[in-house]
């Protein structure tokens, strides 16, 4: 190891102008990076983790962005006012970065070689034969299966974890000394974040640079890095070697983020309860049209061959991979999508029903999705989120009354009732996903469908959202089907589970059982992928 | 984040918007001049009028403005309604009475026979502008000719944004084959020469301001269309429009509470624009003769005059001033709306 570090960071500060002045960002921001060595910055979304990496780069929006204190030196060269040609030749030469959504990170229009090639066409003044060689050397080193296939390959053609290796040889591609890697696993399936993350900490140890981690997962941190720093609200809470954090953390917000995993078990819930939702071998089948004529010359079957049984008080946990067709059952069973194939709601069979017929039914069935930005109305208020399926199913509802029943749905969530009159914006991920949940209940549903009501929250907040869903079972014996690709979730609250496979279902069965003893290769992996690290937890 | 109003529910986007377009200084005053003018000429009977406003006679108490008086009533031999420019009236009721005139004696269709060279006549104590051709006067014919343009210009605006806003957001929500139809349709549609159709429209009946508006309007509602349905195409995939049909909201109760507001900037923001075209659309097919009946007090008309009578060059200034002035300020304006809804302009300053 080398005297000096290769990064430096000491008090750095980022401010951005925003129309009610400064904001500060990031504060008093020190941390050093070591050749061969990782270091983690952990923390929850807007605690400046990210803020913090880009600005080693000097990627800010500057001027909205500054630094009022601070430095940053690589290699004991000054980084913040550094001119724009001495940044370029940092960019992507001495240091790379990779990002976490690998589709929008990768130009459409690029083919893979091209995308590679251009690093080193631009950095190392390569020529195209020269950089076509290097290019392959890449694939291979980063593991991408049928290579010369995917030179022409793009984007769209290759799956995430496929991308995110793309990504990845792409800042390989000038031997960097250190490794940026933003939440370089976030958006890929449990099973394929386990080998990215294999991926680089082989390549770390192979080509000996230092790396600069961000995530929110504390269990990648301890498999990753012998430096951790927690940041919260813009400053280093706690840091040093992981092993001795993680073993007795100092700070009470480290504490809080280790034991924030959702946790608990499922309610017991009569196993006799009546069936709320049941379907015999449900079909979602997508034609694909080929020709001048349009004609029907085969199907994508996202669904194929699914029955499955949801009672009152329980809740079925399907889970899987991304484009397993979890979203697009759920879609088909609310009869919100295309399906085929006879649902039954509370004994009543309601496919091919008609709108209308369709409308009184739905006050029964509700839903709470993904994106707690996206799925409430940036134009609405909260009040009037809520109390948009009271405005469908009560029209006659009196002004008073209405407000009564949504504040008494936002308290049962845990929102401030006085809060209804403001706009979704100015809410955090998790209350606003409270509010989803609040304009689903205050219906009074039977069945709730909830579509991954976790996955874009941190972790801790996670814990909280699953307390209360179990919290609101309880209360009114809510039926859930739970679609998740999060093993941890569903374990905390599912009584059974469907395990989804291209839209075929691989394996059905009672929770426990299926955790203990996952009887297919594929279940095997999931569970393995989500619980790998709670297994190093505990060794 | 500054005060709040008690009771006005002023959001921040709200009101930065605001602060945008109040930091747009040359928009911000135009919208005022525009709307000062604007009012004048809503009272343009009251300005240039070749009746008085009021009159006292034998005691009596006249609004010859608001109503018609015959002759007779004021001693005169007629029983068509007075003729308060002639000097015979004129006299018969100064002699018991008086009359306040509005600040210029002349309605926008009212001759003036006393002038002392042929018409067109140039500026004159009397005819400040002077007069046009047929010895109308030109300021009078102006304001008259502002408002109705305006007027015009407004009500093609929102007729046309109606049409084109509903238009864009079925099709925009719909999409699939609605749109594609609908699609084609416009495309044939815009083909189709308008100038003939107000030609053809012309030879059939005599064009008035209803005919001119329905027929423009059949053709000035696209303008909007492709905003407002490339809006809705994207929002229509949003969360929270498949969370409303969750909750079995129906198809129009989606598309007015969670689809058009996202429409509403752009749509808003091309308003101003298509209110210019608008008076410039009125304006060209006065100047073409297929416009407004003959007599009706139209800018078009005029810069016709003033083309056809170079040696009167008051006509074809004072006409082109009006325009430009009209024209310039809805501009500026729109641009202020432009910098007000840009979501990448930040601050005011």
């Amino acid at each position: 190891m080398s005297e000096a570090p290769l990064v430096r960071v000491q008090d750095l500060a980022v401010s951005f102008r925003t129309e009610s002045g400064e904001v500060e960002a990031v504060r008093g921001l020190s941390f050093d990076i070591w050749r061969g060595e990782t270091i983690a910055l952990v923390g929850e979304s807007g605690s400046g983790k990210s803020v913090s990496a880009l600005s080693i780069l000097q990627l800010l929006p500057y001027p909205t962005a500054s630094h009022p204190k601070g430095s940053i030196t690589v290699e004991g060269e000054e980084v913040i006012g550094a001119s724009a040609r001495r940044l370029r030749a940092l960019r992507g030469n001495r240091i790379s970065m990779i990002f976490q959504e690998p589709m929008s990170s990768l130009n459409p229009l690029h083919t893979v070689e091209r995308q590679v090639g251009e690093v080193l066409m631009v950095h190392q003044g390569m020529r195209r034969g020269q950089a076509r060689a290097r290019v392959l050397e890449l694939l291979g080193l980063v593991g991408l299966d049928d290579i010369a296939k995917r030179l022409k390959a793009f984007p769209h053609e290759l799956s995430g974890g496929q991308r995110q290796r793309v990504m990845i040889a792409m800042a390989l591609a000038n031997e960097p000394d250190l490794l940026i890697a933003d939440e370089p696993t976030t958006a890929l399936d449990v099973t394929v974040q386990a080998q990215i993350l294999k991926l680089l900490r082989e390549l770390q140890a192979r080509l000996g640079m230092g790396m600069l981690l961000i995530t929110h997962d504390l269990g990648i941190v301890r498999r990753m890095a012998k430096h951790v720093c927690v940041m919260k609200d813009g400053e280093i809470v706690e840091q040093g070697e992981t092993a001795e954090v993680f073993a007795s953390p100092a700070h009470p917000y480290t504490r809080h983020l280790l034991t924030a995993a959702p946790k608990g078990a499922p309610l017991e819930a009569p196993a006799d309860a009546p069936v709320v939702l049941e379907c015999d071998d449900l079909k979602v089948h997508f034609p694909i049209k080929r020709g001048v004529l349009r004609r029907t010359v085969g199907y994508v079957k996202a669904c194929d061959g699914v029955s499955l049984r949801v009672r009152e008080g329980h809740t079925l946990g399907v889970v899987g991979e991304s484009g397993s067709g979890k979203t697009t059952l759920a879609l088909g069973l609310l009869r919100l999508g295309l399906s085929a194939g006879p649902i039954r709601f509370e004994g009543a069979d309601i496919q091919g029903l008609g709108v209308a017929a369709m409308r009184p039914m739905r006050r029964h069935m509700q839903m709470v999705f993904q994106d707690p930005y996206g799925s409430l109305s940036p134009r609405m208020s909260i009040g009037q989120i809520v109390g948009e399926g009271l405005r469908v199913h009560e029209p006659g509802l009196e002004a008073g009354e209405k407000r009564g029943k949504i504040s008494a749905a936002l308290v049962e969530v845990g929102v401030d009732p006085d809060t209804q009159d403001r706009y979704p914006h100015e809410f955090s991920g998790g209350q606003r996903q409270r509010i989803g949940i609040a304009r689903a209940l205050v219906l009074k549903p039977r069945l709730v469908v909830l579509d991954e009501p976790t996955s874009a929250l941190d972790m801790s907040v996670q814990a909280q959202i699953v307390d209360l869903l179990r919290d609101l079972q309880a209360r009114y014996k809510l039926a859930y089907l739970f679609i998740s690709h999060d093993l941890k979730v569903v374990r905390a609250l599912s009584d059974e589970i469907i395990v989804l496979r291209n839209g075929v279902v691989v394996e059905q069965g009672k929770a426990a059982e299926v955790f203990e003893r996952p009887k297919t290769d594929y279940t095997k992996a999931l569970v393995e992928a989500a619980f790998a690290f709670e297994a190093q937890d505990t060794a | 984040m500054g005060l709040r109003a008690p009771g006005l529910r002023m959001t921040p986007m709200v009101r930065r918007r605001f602060a945008n377009f109040r930091a747009n200084r040359r928009g911000f005053v135009s919208l005022w001049i525009f709307l000062v003018l604007f009012l004048i000429s809503l009272f343009a009977e009251f300005i240039a009028n070749d009746k008085p406003i009021l009159a006292s006679y034998d005691g009596g108490i006249y609004w010859p403005v608001f109503s018609s008086y015959a002759e007779t009533e004021f001693g005169g031999d007629f029983e068509t309604e007075a003729d308060y420019r002639d000097p015979f009236v004129a006299d018969l009721i100064e002699d018991k009475g008086w009359m306040v005139w509005p600040l210029i004696p002349f309605s926008y269709r009212t001759i003036n026979y006393d002038l002392e060279v042929p018409a067109p006549s140039p500026p004159s104590a009397v005819n400040w502008l002077g007069t046009d051709d047929q010895g109308r006067d030109v300021l009078a014919r102006l304001i008259y000719g502002f408002r109705i343009s305006v007027l015009f210009g407004l009500a093609l605006t929102a007729m046309s944004s109606v049409v084109g806003v509903v238009a864009g957001a079925v099709q925009g929500y719909f999409g699939g084959i609605t749109d594609l139809v609908f699609q084609r349709f416009i495309e044939v549609w815009q083909g189709l020469p308008v100038l003939f159709l107000l030609i053809i429209l012309a030879s059939v009946v005599e064009p008035n301001f209803w005919y001119l508006l329905i027929l423009l309007l059949l053709f000035s509602w696209m303008a909007l269309v492709d905003v407002v349905r490339a809006e809705c195409l994207r929002v229509r995939n949003f969360e929270y429009v498949r969370a409303a049909r969750a909750l079995g909201v129906g198809h129009s109760g989606i598309i007015i509470r969670h689809v058009l507001p996202n429409a509403t900037v752009s749509a808003l923001t091309f308003m101003p624009f298509i209110l210019s075209g608008s008076v410039t659309t009125l304006t060209a097919l006065d100047f073409l003769g297929f416009g407004l009946p003959p007599g009706s007090a139209s800018l078009g008309e005029l810069l016709q005059q003033g083309k056809a009578n170079l040696q009167a060059p008051w006509l074809g200034i004072s006409g082109f001033v009006v325009i430009a002035l009209m024209l310039s300020l809805l501009v500026f304006v729109g641009e202020a709306v432009r910098d007000a809804f840009d979501p990448r302009k930040v601050w005011a300053r």
